[in-house]
């Protein structure tokens, strides 16, 4: 790795260690800012502002106002009942609450790092990679928003010997992505919906690019496990099941299908940075309805499994 | 299990424990016949023996394959007045209280006022060892420094080995006559100190064979009269096999398991040696009866596991006995840590994994009972599906097995001094604490509280609580210029606490050695009969003395906030912090924030914090290890709290580390319950960074919800983690798998909970049972990991 791959900067939202199902083993998952999608159940709400996001607790808050004081542009006030209240058009993200608040209220998510920081945080969990055949991944977000440290800390991984795997919606330019996937060991490929109409509504973007990525990733890439989101009369349908069946079975090399019922915790947390009127509330597919989907995955041949 | 196994399970989990004035009795029968008074203390101990396996009563419970109580029956337990004489106001609370409580009738007090308190006030153990403490002991014991193990129980602390599975007690007898046949009066001055011995070493063999006959009698009887024809049967068996053990030694699988039975009775009649007895290396020990009963077809699968689960029940019926004061603080359980250990290695260094090791496992997952304890020696050797079957158990959230590295406690054995294949064929018993077992006498004798001194430093050595001073005078901690200087105050406050304990517990080792030798423990553990002398004074191959710190985690966060925060970053001053400590941090809520949370804590795998951990360990060690003990053995440490770390909390003030006064501190070498945020593999990583084969033991809990572990990728992560653990030389972890809510249902409603095992801190208990404070801890552990 080069000096410069080295101070390259990316900015994180979180990085957790002891990951177990985010590819093979015990794996530290590193989650990077910015997502070229919008889907309305998502998980990580805070992961797709390539920026920072301020991040408000009100259950943490004793109401000391220190927040209040603390805030430069004065976008921090208490309203009527006593309650903090942010005026996010005004806040420039400085992240002074943040340091202010003794309790953990207010918090900045998204930090700059640089590859050697996440590296040496990393490190620290070589004993379990080894042990367990596990490494890093890389997820988001989507790292694909951040191509270039992305890669940088791929190649910075492997130099030291760790498995990578690469977490990715797939949404880039063909070249770009090739270059980025081509540095892991692992690609976890999510696929939402395989009805281009469909995704769009519920991503905000074509699946063209994705789907068109996702083949290219089957003839020349690395191992592929595919990565399905689940969620209530929206994508675990038939129909779109069986399109997906269809699809991964034609792609050939693609073995691996992890299945991840819909779950809400994406909703406190869009919450709290401010966004809860873009994101919806959605059920998991019944017990008998997962059983199904596996079943018909098994079926066709895939090695299916939830959670990853 | 069968029929059979399922109603002696419910008998045992059903029957309350009592009080059994049994023993007591016929032990002061036996002390009050004026032709005993003249005789030595060892010959005395061991006729009272023999005539209390003589003569207590023979119980046969109904179905029951292995036989032999302590007490008259089932959870009727035995109080031995020679050690610690309980008064009447003892009988009531011990009856009246609502955590492991037994039970007295009328006619057991009247005994007791008239027969046994009489008889014992002035000559038990514990009143003399009050009595010879110096005056700077009774302050620092009652100030909440150290625990005194001895004052009510008497030491024992071991494990057997394989003798017993090829010897019996008429061979013991031969080996005690070979000794007596050499001793030297001529120039061994301590001759006829050791005849005596002797004498009472071959009392004792005859007591316990005389009590063996006396259940072959019981059973052939009861054949008698028995109408049922397969009932009948296995009641002459019964008495056959009782007719060979212990006398002789077992031929067969029933015989082995039946003649551990009876020499644990008589360890844990003898007296109310700590953490009872266990068979050690259990697997091992049957290996060779259970290949060849299926060589020769006497044997069954099924049949030995029938047998096993008899002999597992066995355990259960005998609570530890009744403790009161400290010592039911410290040790707040009914469960009396007898620690079947399976796995490991040979003595040869081979793999000791077998197919019964795996049997011994079914078992522990089918009886789900709280004893006896259990766990797993896991060695690099040893194979990954043993470690992901006793893992399989774990999950189902019963806290055993527990989970232990045979490298580690090699190493640690061998650094104590025992030889390569003696540290194999040990293991662990009680908590953790490594021992080489039926060759060693490794007696605890206390917990040493290391937040309290660092509270007593920061004092100038006073104790906040009650204003009188039991330390040094160190200083006013205001007027250190650096965080070393302080750090040098708190490494004099140990030492000088450590002083006081080693020589409190230097005259109690004398007074054991003395007063009330051990021949029939003696007998079981090599070279006691070579050397002629008592386990109590010096007679096994190998002896320690552990201290047992605790609150590691704590005392290494409040380091770490006294030196980021007065030192490094100067955000608030000693006397800053004194006064906030003083008021519980009322009104001082800020800086209670920036220590709990702006500041780095142990189990996070930051240096900064671990380094500090490194720091208090080294100080804490070079206070103890390597000291001599009047037996000729060696002081050691080890870390582990029971529930210890509960009492060492209420008597500890508010500490730097945002810890409220009165609170719980940090069990094990585990991190501060909620300071670990950074998940499992920083906490594994920080403790590996504790050079554990410097101790005889450490104890680490970590807590998993069962979601956590609910798929094939849960559990290869939790093997995982076992396995880096121990490759850092970790050297035990347990798993409790539980959610907070169910624990929050079982408090309220605790009558339908009954069976709800969690692991508490080195051994499990059922969560009704634990105290309310300890139950509010769990809670808050599951809690914190569910977030």
């Amino acid at each position: 790795m080069t000096e410069k791959g080295k101070d390259m900067k990316g900015r994180i939202f979180d990085i957790k260690r002891y990951s177990i199902h985010d590819g093979p083993g015990i794996r530290t998952t590193v989650f990077l800012k910015g997502c070229g999608l919008h889907c309305l159940w998502c998980h990580n709400p805070e992961s797709i502002a390539p920026g920072p996001d301020l991040m408000h607790w009100p259950a943490r808050c004793v109401r000391c106002y220190s927040c209040v004081r603390a805030c430069p542009p004065g976008a921090i006030a208490k309203d009527a009942a006593g309650a903090v209240v942010i005026d996010r058009a005004k806040c420039d993200l400085c992240g002074r609450c943040a340091e202010a608040c003794l309790y953990d209220s207010m918090q900045i998510v998204g930090r700059e790092m640089s590859v050697a920081e996440v590296l040496a945080e990393a490190e620290k969990d070589r004993i379990f990679y080894e042990q367990s055949g596990g490494g890093v991944t890389l997820s988001g977000g989507d790292p694909l928003v951040q191509p270039g440290f992305a890669g940088a800390l791929l190649d910075a991984c492997r130099a030291r010997g760790f498995h990578t795997a690469l977490d990715t919606a797939g949404l880039a330019p063909a070249e770009a992505f090739e270059r980025l996937a081509r540095r892991a060991d692992l690609v976890l490929f999510d696929l939402k919906s395989v009805d281009e109409a469909r995704h769009m509504e519920l991503t905000g973007v074509s699946n063209a690019a994705i789907l068109d990525n996702l083949r290219r990733l089957a003839v020349a890439g690395p191992e592929t496990w595919i990565r399905i989101p689940l969620v209530r009369g929206v994508n675990d349908g038939q129909e779109n099941i069986g399109r997906t069946i269809e699809l991964l079975a034609s792609l050939g090399r693609i073995r691996r299908i992890g299945l991840l019922p819909y779950h809400a915790g994406g909703l406190d947390k869009a919450v709290r940075i401010g966004q809860g009127q873009h994101f919806r509330r959605f059920e998991a597919p019944t017990e008998e309805r997962l059983a199904a989907i596996e079943a018909a995955f098994r079926g066709a041949g895939f090695d299916v499994r939830r959670g990853g | 299990m069968n029929d059979r196994i399922s109603k002696l399970r419910t008998q045992t989990l059903e029957a309350r424990p009592t009080i059994s004035v049994e023993r007591a009795r016929l032990l002061t029968e036996f002390y009050r016949r004026p032709e005993t008074g003249g005789l030595s203390a060892a010959l005395r101990h061991a006729l009272a023996f023999k005539h209390v396996l003589e003569n207590k009563a023979v119980c046969f419970n109904d179905g029951e394959l292995i036989v032999g109580e302590r007490g008259p029956a089932p959870k009727a337990t035995p109080t031995y007045p020679e050690v610690c004489i309980h008064s009447l106001q003892d009988l009531a609370t011990l009856n009246d209280r609502k955590k492991t409580a037994f039970a007295s009738d009328d006619e057991t007090r009247r005994i007791y006022a008239e027969e046994i308190i009489p008889f014992w006030r002035g000559r038990s153990q514990r009143e003399r060892i009050f009595a010879a403490m110096a005056p700077e002991w009774i302050s620092a014991y009652e100030a909440g420094i150290f625990t005194e193990f001895m004052e009510q129980r008497a030491p024992g602390h071991t494990a057997g080995d394989g003798k017993i599975f090829h010897k019996g007690m008429n061979d013991f007898k031969k080996d005690i006559a070979a000794a007596r046949a050499g001793l030297d009066f001529l120039n061994d001055p301590d001759a006829y100190d050791k005849l005596e011995e002797l004498a009472a070493m071959d009392a004792v063999c005859d007591g316990l064979i005389a009590f063996g006959r006396r259940h072959a009698d019981k059973a052939r009887e009861l054949a008698g009269r028995e109408k049922d024809a397969a009932r009948r049967r296995e009641l002459e068996r019964i008495a056959a096999v009782c007719d060979r053990v212990p006398a002789e030694a077992p031929r067969d699988f029933w015989e082995a398991l039946q003649m551990y039975w009876f020499v644990h009775l008589g360890v844990i009649t003898e007296y109310n040696t700590w953490d009872s007895f266990n068979p050690g290396r259990l697997d091992q020990h049957l290996w060779p009866f259970y290949q060849q009963g299926l060589a020769d077809g006497s044997l069954t699968k099924e049949g030995a596991r029938e047998l096993l689960q008899a002999f597992w029940i066995k355990f259960n019926n005998q609570p530890a006995p009744p403790k009161v004061g400290v010592t039911a603080e410290e040790s707040g359980t009914y469960t009396d840590f007898a620690l079947i250990n399976v796995g490991g290695l040979k003595r040869d260094g081979t793999d000791g994994v077998n197919e019964l090791s795996y049997l011994i496992l079914d078992v522990i997952e089918e009886m789900r009972i709280l004893q006896p304890s259990s766990m797993v020696q896991i060695s690099a050797k040893g194979p990954d599906a043993f470690l992901l079957r006793a893992l399989k158990i774990v999950k189902t959230g019963f806290g055993q097995p527990s989970i232990f590295n045979t490298d580690a406690i090699v190493q640690e054995l061998v650094r104590e001094g025992k030889s390569v294949a003696d540290a194999r064929d040990g293991g662990c018993s009680g908590c953790v604490e490594a021992g080489a077992f039926g060759k060693e006498a490794y007696i605890l004798t206390g917990y040493f509280n290391l937040p309290k001194v660092f509270e007593i430093t920061l004092n100038d050595g006073v104790d906040p609580r009650t204003g009188k001073t039991i330390g040094l005078k160190t200083g006013d901690p205001g007027s250190f210029r650096t965080f070393d200087e302080l750090f040098e105050a708190y490494r004099r406050q140990i030492r000088h606490f450590v002083d006081i304990k080693v020589r409190g517990s230097n005259v109690i080792e004398k007074l054991y050695a003395e007063r009330l030798p051990a021949p029939f423990l003696s007998v079981l553990v090599d070279d006691c009969i070579r050397n002629g002398r008592d386990y109590h004074a010096g007679g096994a191959r190998y002896n320690s003395n552990y201290i047992q710190g605790v609150g590691l985690g704590t005392i290494t966060d409040v380091l770490s906030a006294v030196r980021w925060n007065a030192y490094d970053r100067r955000r608030f001053t000693m006397a800053e912090l004194r006064a906030a400590l003083a008021a519980n941090f009322a009104g001082h809520e800020a800086l209670r924030r920036l220590v709990l949370d702006r500041t780095p804590k142990f189990g996070n795998d930051d240096d900064y914090a671990d380094d500090l951990m490194k720091r208090v360990f080294e100080a804490y060690f070079e206070a103890v290890d390597g000291r001599p003990t009047p037996r000729g053995g060696t002081y050691r440490i080890n870390l582990l709290p029971t529930t210890c770390h509960i009492y060492f909390g209420r008597m500890t003030g508010a500490t730097a580390d945002g810890r409220l006064a009165g609170e719980p501190v940090s069990e094990g070498v585990s991190p501060v319950q909620g300071a670990d945020r950074k998940g499992p593999t920083a906490v594994i990583k920080s403790l590996g960074k504790l050079d554990h084969v410097r101790t005889g033991g450490t104890l680490l809990n970590q807590k998993f919800t069962p979601q956590l572990l609910a798929d094939e990728a849960g559990l290869k992560g939790l093997k995982d983690l076992v396995r880096s653990y121990f490759r850092l030389m970790g050297h035990h972890i347990q798993f409790n798998v539980v959610t907070a809510d169910l624990l929050r249902t079982a408090q309220a409603h605790p009558e339908k909970h009954r069976d709800l095992i969690v692991r508490v801190a080195g051994y499990s208990d059922y969560f009704v049972d634990c105290s309310t404070e300890l139950q509010n801890e769990i809670i808050r552990r599951t809690e914190h990991q569910e977030l």
